[in-house]
């Protein structure tokens, strides 16, 4: 039974507040129609007797109290899936928006989604190759894992992300995966920047772009995540797909989030962002993974810039919190020259011991990371160090170490926009530089591993 | 039954009238659906109600059903290898039932109803009994015999007790009191949020050993105590309470993750039955009991699960056992409350946390203890807490971390500026402490050595050492040190690098016995003591630190458990190095002008690495 309502008593930013309404439910889909005919869609935030509090998707411009009239329409918000998705955009809310004919739903899912069983879940662990020494490498990335990148405002977060989609794979499968891109208050540059790298590649055919640009409605963005997760689960669960998510900017979706907040003046946490802000972002990154007996998987790398690279700000920090590990990007190194600027020591991937190693990357890798990182945390210390006593006050050692730094950096960390290193490649090169320093100072290293790739390939570039 | 009608849904929050009569904390069911919620405030007939499952679609006019009770878990063979959710629904069966995803309004029974036990009796028919008392048991797993006790408020004279094969729901026990009959199963039920009784609290005394270099040996946490890590992201929370959860000397693991991700949980479940317990051999699952509610579950059950966990672990500890709880990680916990105490529009207190947010940490944290346990035979079960904080920024002043602090007993400090170098555990040697180092200093020497404790503190005192050296060192570089203190970072690094750091990844170093980490320790002070030595009657500093055995000491915490001689066997060797070392310098003669100036450089390194 469909009700309709022109009792809106008050209109305060993103919500309404509609009275003497029966039978609304929490999360209910609402239909608005304003005097001049236009249609605009909510959802109940909160009912109270029989008052609605209603959010509006798409902005409260044009709402009156007056003949506004309110439409209940008795089912949460659902979205048509299907597997011609792929290849078309939508805008924020999942409605298309390149011209094309309506979908025609396979199924009609609950955008919310629901948690998947812990015990259903089968634990992330094979490896995705980037082609990127400074996230195979060192930050490995594997399939069903959500590996966010921290960015700031002016470093090239979308080029990375752009290389990572354009040549991730997963050595000795065929299957590539399928891109769900959701844009949230991004700019037309920016989103059309990844739709000339998709149609580049020849990705288009592959992807499904939800879009909520800059100029979009700020408070639908809050659904766009979750439209676009419910695509991805479609795809990766019910039709076997290998599914990456990229999700830009999270920093938009969580000011809209405030945004909403603000207007039911809630007690507001930290910097204003709601108490339940953490609970909020793991609704949407936790829906990525693999599930026990599905072919699919999700694989989630969301991009949120850092308000004045601050890692402790709740976007990044809570995200971190969530997520399995952080790409961060840094700006002296960006402003070095060195692309893509990843800060190898505060990056982190949480799942990559169970990704590499023997049979899926090389028996030597994870020996081979931890001395990469040591050795550069020492060499960073000395560059310290000879910023305050001058480079001649360093011993010889911490001068090897200085160079290592440099060369690590230049090397290992820079690379080109589309440089694709096999993961061969990227443990080779590190250890080429490891040969920089003498052997003694491997400590993090297997005595096998040494005489296999410090000491014989030394032998044979010697020649 | 009973029943309200619902005027209010916000969240996880529901408002229903016509509640009279029903209690705080009284569980009631939602809607049609039969959500489960609990009574978290009263006002006339109105009665607030936290939900445990996700709410969309409820609306007012729906009716809420009262069932007079309030939250319960179920106790009884069967909890052992279990993951539950935050009240106590096992998730394995929801999967079988509902599919991949958890569904709302499920209602499975906590304990498996289909499976027979055998149950053994241990006292006979005639017997008087009383809460507590043992009645027999059951061999739940190979690792843990499960005790049937009468359960609290019981009692009598037992008219009837068999041997057999029976479910948890079947009568195995008759008692008779002042004429009345009273059967009982080996299942009892135990409201989340009341402590179990005991007889008697008992100081902590004993060593909770967790195979962690850094943590036994520096920071040791005792039977029974507290502990909590708080920690910015990345620094290896996670990571610690797994190791304790594997490695920890308890009998029995509870292991809550509370709000945390999902795949950390499905790590644990792949993982455990993998892994073998050091001390029987069996898999470490057969131990341990998982609470799962992880972040995207529904909040208010987050609230509930600490509750669950440590309930269910009151329960192995009032059958003589040390358990130990990881909760990881209260501030979700505490998140949850804050939630749910906004939608309650509550005048909150700092960072928008409510005023009975420490109340309520240090009344979870109290829960831990080692006791005299109800009921016969007299035994003795302890209870060990140990909390991950997950504070924001990892900035300690967090009101989360603050409350924690003033009840734990033991602070493990998670830098990330460690895990940045890959130190890890990245636990702070500088800012950790423990309050129960005396305590337990008896028991940890009696399992080692006489003198690890005092071993410890020399070694900790180097360690401070190296840190006031390192602010002169930043000013005013190495060189200006004497050779003495370059010994001294020396030392420290040796601590550092071939003691503390340990790799959890390690199949090997993952695991450190006590007596392993003694030896290993006085590997670490041997070596120091002896340069030390050989630097004063003459030998040159830059000598000392290019001795190759160092290079063994660096590996010695990749020998088995088995090999411990060859740990105590390089003391020989180092003897017996610095010994040909010192005759050879002093020989030549000119030990004393190399010791100091350029040659000594490569010890600089070593220090400038820490900052």
């Amino acid at each position: 039974m469909i009700k309709e309502y022109s009792s809106i008593s008050n209109v305060a930013g993103p919500l309404l507040l509609v009275e003497g309404v029966g039978g609304a439910k929490y999360e209910e889909l609402v239909e608005i129609y304003t005097r001049t005919g236009e249609k605009k869609r909510g959802r109940v935030l909160e009912v109270d007797k029989d008052k609605a509090l209603v959010q509006i998707f798409e902005g409260s411009t044009g709402i009156d109290v007056k003949d506004c009239r309110v439409r209940f329409l008795g089912k949460t918000l659902n979205i048509g899936v299907s597997a011609d998705m792929l290849g078309r955009v939508f805008d924020g809310l999942g409605s298309p928006k390149d011209g094309g004919p309506a979908i025609i739903p396979e199924a009609m899912l609950d955008v919310n989604g629901a948690p998947i069983n812990p015990t259903a879940r089968d634990y992330p662990n094979e490896f995705i190759q980037t082609g990127i020494s400074s996230v195979d490498g060192i930050n490995t990335l594997v399939r069903g894992q959500k590996l966010p990148v921290f960015s700031g405002s002016g470093l090239p977060h979308n080029r990375v992300a752009a290389q990572i989609v354009r040549q991730a794979k997963v050595l000795g499968k065929e299957e590539e995966f399928a891109v769900v891109f959701g844009a949230m208050g991004i700019t037309f540059e920016e989103a059309n920047f990844f739709i000339q790298d998709f149609t580049k590649s020849g990705a288009l055919e592959r992807v499904v772009l939800f879009l909520n640009l800059a100029d979009d409605p700020a408070i639908e963005r809050i659904s766009t995540p979750r439209v676009a997760f419910t695509v991805a689960e479609y795809l990766a669960f019910a039709k076997g797909l290998h599914i990456l998510v990229v999700l830009s900017d999270m920093t938009n979706y969580a000011e809209a989030l405030r945004e909403i907040s603000a207007a039911r003046k809630e007690i507001p946490g930290r910097r204003g962002y709601p108490g339940y802000l953490y609970t909020d972002l793991a609704s949407i990154y936790e829906r990525s993974g693999r599930i026990k007996g599905k072919k699919g998987s999700i694989t989630l790398i969301p991009i949120l810039s850092m308000p004045e690279d601050d890692k402790t700000h709740p976007i990044p920090d809570l995200t971190g919190y969530i997520t399995e590990g952080q790409i961060i990007l840094s700006r002296p190194l960006y402003r070095k020259k060195i692309s893509p600027p990843v800060d190898v020591q505060q990056s982190l991937s949480r799942l990559k011991d169970k990704g590499i190693g023997k049979d899926k990357t090389r028996e030597d890798h994870a020996d081979l990371f931890n001395q990469l990182i040591a050795c550069y945390a020492r060499g960073k210390e000395a560059a310290e160090l000879a910023v305050i006593l001058g480079e001649a006050a360093l011993s010889d050692l911490d001068k090897i170490y200085l160079k290592f730094a440099t060369e690590y950096e230049e090397r290992y960390i820079s690379q080109g926009e589309y440089e694709d290193r096999t993961i061969e490649q990227t443990l080779d090169l590190g250890w080429e530089l490891l040969r920089m320093v003498p052997r003694n100072e491997m400590k993090r290293v297997r005595d096998e591993y040494l005489k296999k790739y410090y000491d014989t390939k030394q032998a044979n570039r010697n020649e | 039954m009973r029943k309200g009608e619902i005027t209010k849904v916000s969240g996880p929050l529901v408002v229903a009238k016509g509640m009279t009569g029903s209690k705080m904390y009284d569980v009631v069911r939602v809607s049609e659906e039969r959500l489960v919620g609990e009574i978290v405030g009263l006002a006339g007939d109105l009665a607030s109600i936290q939900v445990y499952e996700d709410t969309s679609g409820i609306g007012p006019g729906e009716p809420v059903f009262m069932t007079d009770e309030p939250l319960f878990v179920e106790l009884g063979p069967g909890l052992i290898e279990s993951i539950f959710d935050g009240i106590q629904r096992p998730l394995d069966i929801i999967k079988e039932s509902s599919g991949d995803y958890i569904t709302r309004g499920i209602e499975v029974p906590a304990l498996e109803r289909n499976k027979k036990w055998h149950f053994k009796p241990l006292v006979k028919a005639g017997t008087e009994v009383g809460p507590g008392d043992i009645l027999g048991q059951v061999q739940e797993t190979s690792l843990v015999v499960h005790k049937i006790l009468v359960p609290p408020g019981a009692g009598g004279k037992i008219r009837d007790i068999k041997e057999g094969e029976f479910l948890v729901t079947d009568v195995i026990c008759a008692l008779e009191n002042n004429k009345q009959k009273h059967d009982l199963t080996m299942m009892h039920r135990w409201p989340v949020r009341i402590p179990r009784d005991y007889r008697e609290r008992l100081a902590p005394s004993l060593t909770l050993s967790t195979g962690q270099r850094v943590i036994d040996t520096f920071f040791p946490i005792a039977k029974g105590g507290t502990a909590c890590c708080p920690g910015p992201f990345g620094s290896g929370k996670t990571v610690i309470q797994h190791q304790l959860a594997k490695w920890a000397d308890a009998e029995i693991i509870v292991y809550i993750g509370c709000g945390e991700r999902g795949n950390e949980m499905t790590d644990v479940l792949l993982e455990f039955p993998e892994l073998k317990d050091p001390r029987s051999g069996e898999p470490l699952m057969k131990r341990t009991v998982l609470i799962a509610n992880t972040s995207n579950m529904p909040v208010a059950a987050r609230e509930a699960s600490v509750y669950t966990g440590i309930t269910i672990a009151e329960y192995f500890r009032d059958m003589g056992y040390s358990v130990a709880v990881m909760a990881d990680s209260t501030s979700r916990w505490a998140e949850a409350m804050r939630e749910i105490s906004g939608r309650l529009e509550e005048m909150p207190g700092e960072e928008g946390y409510p005023a009975y947010l420490a109340a309520r940490v240090s009344s979870f944290y109290e829960r831990a203890g080692r006791v005299k346990t109800l009921g016969r035979p007299e035994r003795e079960g302890a209870l060990s807490v140990v909390g991950a904080v997950s504070p924001p920024g990892g900035d300690l002043s967090d009101p989360v971390v603050q409350a924690t602090l003033r009840v734990v007993k033991v602070f493990w400090s998670l830098e990330d500026k460690l895990a940045y170098q890959r130190h890890f555990p990245a636990i702070s040697w500088l800012n950790s402490y423990s309050l129960y180092l005396d305590d337990v200093a008896d028991d940890m020497n009696k399992m080692t050595a006489k003198g690890f404790t005092e071993l410890s503190r020399e070694a900790m005192k180097l360690l401070e050492q190296e840190a006031e050296l390192q602010e002169i060192v930043r000013l005013i570089g190495v060189d200006a040190l004497s050779p003495e203190d370059r010994l001294i970072l020396e030392g420290a690094r040796s601590i550092r690098e071939d003691f503390l750091h340990q790799n959890a990844f390690h199949e090997i170093d993952t695991y450190a016995s006590l007596k392993k980490q003694y030896e290993m320790l006085s590997v670490c002070m041997f070596n120091y003591n002896m340069a030390r030595e050989a630097l004063k009657r003459g030998a040159a500093f830059d000598d000392i630190v290019k001795m190759d055995i160092r290079n063994k000491i660096a590996r010695m915490k990749y020998l088995e458990e088995s090999k411990l001689d060859a740990i105590v066997a390089l003391k020989d060797q180092l003897s017996k190095e610095f010994d040909h070392l010192i005759k050879q310098e002093t020989g030549v003669g000119e030990a004393g002008k190399r010791g100091t100036g350029e040659t000594a450089k490569t010890g600089d390194l070593e220090k400038r690495s820490e900052k």
